[in-house]
């Protein structure tokens, strides 16, 4: 397959993983910001390949996981309403709220849909003009657009029975969030390749100076990050903190301008809580005045929902990168991707469900009674 | 039903796993680890007995002088017509391959219709002239049915409950729990075919090329093999529902035994390939009707395969793993950069990500 088998050999990795044994002097840090790639180097064992002392730290980059808790109740209680079709993205449906998930509330009887574009879901809402149509528009930068152009298009054919319920996160707030914590242990980052093909890469070089870091903009395919670990690497070694682009048959350094310009017309900055770890200022996007009248949480006056996390749940050290998956003890015994107690452990790009899935750390008996999602 | 009169799932044989989801989700029907629970937890404590218990794709029992298998399976499949087939061909392939990949040959089916007021007459006829039409390919009668009608809103315009009977060949013992150490792992074709046929018309997916179902009868293909080293056969399965990783993990269990398979010898269209990438779905999870998985004694392997590849539904035949005595009741992948991954059984459906 163009583009994706070529990523994908195993000798040329085997040569690379050698290069940077080969380049390697000191151990170092190295965060991935993106689940994506996370789920890529622990199912192709990229991190296995790697000298002892480099260790990849999994980033917040999971949509999913830092979804707030309150918001997938809300969204939970607007699914339920008589006379609504929910729509998601497929990996949202097993995300747990406090009471449910969203494949409960469509066993009860609600109307929950997966779609696969949030234009599918303006679609539903022209062809049903009955019911209110409500899109939970989750994600980075890199599902942004879709929604976007979603309220806009809904918009311009005047339907006025879809609305979005949104909560938008971006990567470089997070790297800030990241860098400035006193526990912080990342020495440089490989940026979400799928981030920068929309965003380009200009609003990171002012990061790498103010913290002095490496950051690489990486694919998603072992040789890409192989190449986005070793460029790393050879910054760290040399004392240097820039910005590269390892993903240049994607990503460019001004990004997709049409793309970016709908962004602006259609969201604002604002404030985000991010699901274990908390409120970050001006870390997401809202649907700004012009588009007020399509934000689902205006439009449902969800109140009096009770959210409670579990106690037992250390999502938010593990997505800032201050332990791994395992090393939480409820890792595989009360938290299991068949009962899991926080995002990380449902989605397919969680580092939880990561490790899980791919078998680190655990026992056939372990593995025999619980169960996966697939990558 | 009243919230008292409900059924206490704490005093089921195993309190833990069916207490997760106290209603039916679509992933218990989705051939992953919450259809195993009902099974186990349910229907295996109601209806116990020595024919149910192998839990195999067809219950084998002796009868009057003979050993017959049994079969059964109900099909619900939306949209009824997709590229490669329909409800029709699915409803007798499905359980003809059933009865054939636990070493029968398959005989008689029975054919039940769930029709919703309202559906077209026209496509009823379409769907019985495929089913005609695959039983004679696959040698099989239709002996008995049944229709029934419910109202418009209660039925996805027509549901097919098929089961089958068909009698044991001789010499041939073969079943999910007795595959050993040592044996070669064999598939018969390209994986994922079906699931993404149906995936690509369901939800209006527009590939540049047309992913067909690969839905046929396997008995001829399996007939074959077992002409040529049916002793060395121990286990063979038709990896539907939760795909290969979820048949192979089945596999694994009842033998008890370690699963080693190389990712890079997996026959998958490129098709098949791409639309899982842009989905995020592995092939391995995909469904498949058209498919069956040979576990063989190595030194027949090489003539099984070639028997596999001389038939026209085993072209892309091929040998992709092997049976050990290592990590006993898992499914081990070779990735092409050379690591191990574990492939664990799924809960429920795939699900596609966000991006």
């Amino acid at each position: 397959m163009k583009y994706l088998n070529e990523f994908r050999d195993g000798q040329v990795a085997k040569r690379m993983a050698a290069e940077i044994r080969q380049i390697t002097t000191r151990p170092w840090k190295i965060m991935e910001i993106c689940g994506g790639q996370t789920h890529s180097i622990i199912r192709n064992g990229i991190d296995q390949m790697l000298p002892p002392g480099i260790e990849m730290i999994h980033g917040p980059g999971c949509p999913v996981c830092v979804t707030p808790l309150a918001l997938i109740d809300k969204a939970l209680a607007i699914a339920a309403q008589p006379g609504v079709i929910f729509c998601s993205f497929g990996d949202m449906l097993r995300v747990p709220g406090t009471d449910s998930d969203l494949f409960q509330v469509k066993g009860r009887g609600g109307d929950v849909r997966i779609v696969y574009s949030p234009l599918d879901a303006v679609e539903l809402a022209a062809r049903n003009p009955d019911k209110q149509v409500v899109f939970f528009g989750v994600g980075f930068e890199t599902t942004a657009p879709a929604n976007a152009m979603s309220v806009h298009l809904a918009r311009q054919r005047g339907l006025k029975n879809f609305s979005l319920l949104v909560s938008h996160v971006l990567v470089p707030p997070a790297i800030e969030a990241i860098m400035s914590s006193p526990e912080n242990k990342v020495q440089a980052f490989l940026a979400a390749g799928h981030v920068c093909s929309v965003m380009g890469f200009w609003e990171y070089p002012p990061l790498a100076d103010k913290y002095e870091i490496p950051i690489v903009v990486t694919g998603f395919e072992p040789l890409d990050l192989l190449d986005g670990i070793r460029r790393a690497i050879i910054q760290l070694e040399k004392g240097e903190h820039h910005v590269e682009n390892a993903y240049e048959r994607i990503v460019t350094y001004a990004g997709n301008l049409g793309a970016q310009q709908l962004l602006a017309e259609v969201f604002e900055l604002s404030d985000r809580s991010w699901r274990g770890i908390g409120l970050i200022p001006n870390s997401g996007w809202r649907l700004n005045d012009n588009y007020r009248n399509f934000d689902a949480e205006e439009r449902f006056q969800i109140s009096g929902i009770h959210t409670e996390e579990s106690p037992l749940c250390k999502a938010g050290d593990v997505l800032r990168g201050a332990i791994k998956p395992e090393s939480c003890p409820a890792f595989g015994k009360e938290c299991t991707p068949r009962h899991p107690l926080g995002a990380t452990m449902v989605s397919s790009e969680g580092a939880c469900a990561a490790y899980f899935n791919y078998g680190r750390f655990l026992s056939a008996e372990e593995l025999a009674n619980s169960g996966a999602v697939h990558a | 039903m009243p919230e008292k009169t409900a059924p206490d799932f704490s005093s089921w044989s195993c309190p833990l796993p069916l207490r997760d989801y106290p209603t039916i989700v679509m992933g218990h029907g989705g051939g992953g680890k919450l259809g195993n629970e009902l099974v186990e937890h349910l229907f295996l404590p109601a209806f116990r007995n020595p024919a149910l218990e192998n839990l195999g794709d067809a219950a084998i029992f002796e009868l009057g002088s003979g050993r017959l298998a049994m079969s059964t399976d109900s099909f619900v499949v939306q949209p009824l017509f997709f590229p490669g087939g329909s409800i029709g061909e699915l409803a007798v392939n499905g359980t003809v391959n059933d009865l054939a990949v636990s070493g029968a040959e398959p005989k008689f089916l029975s054919a039940s219709f769930i029709l919703e007021e309202g559906f077209p007459l026209a496509q009823l006829a379409a769907v019985v002239n495929a089913m005609a039409e695959s039983a004679e390919k696959a040698g099989v009668r239709i002996v008995t049915g049944d229709t029934k009608v419910v109202e418009r809103g209660h039925g996805d315009g027509c549901y097919i409950n098929t089961a089958g009977v068909g009698v044991m060949r001789q010499g041939i013992s073969v079943g999910p729990n007795r595959a050993q150490p040592g044996d070669v792992v064999l598939v018969s074709g390209t994986i994922g075919d079906h699931g993404m046929a149906i995936m690509s018309v369901r939800e209006g997916l527009e590939f540049e090329s047309q992913i067909r179902s690969d839905c046929a009868a396997l008995n001829g293909l399996i007939a074959d093999v077992l002409d040529a080293v049916g002793t060395s056969v121990h286990a063979m399965r038709d990896p539907t529902r939760g795909g290969l990783a979820s048949t192979l993990n089945e596999i694994a269990t009842s033998s008890n035994v370690g699963i080693e398979i190389d990712e890079l010898k997996l026959p998958v269209r490129s098709e098949v390939q791409s639309a899982c990438e842009l989905l995020g779905l592995d092939p391995v999870y995909v469904a498949n009707e058209g498919k069956a998985v040979f576990f063989v004694a190595p030194e027949a392997a090489d003539r099984a395969l070639e028997v596999l590849r001389a038939h026209p539904l085993g072209r892309d035949a091929a040998r992709i793993g092997i049976v050990t005595t290592q990590h006993p009741r898992m499914l081990v992948a070779r990735t092409a950069m050379g690591s191990n991954r574990v492939i664990a059984t799924q809960i429920g459906e795939q699900l596609p990500r966000i991006c």
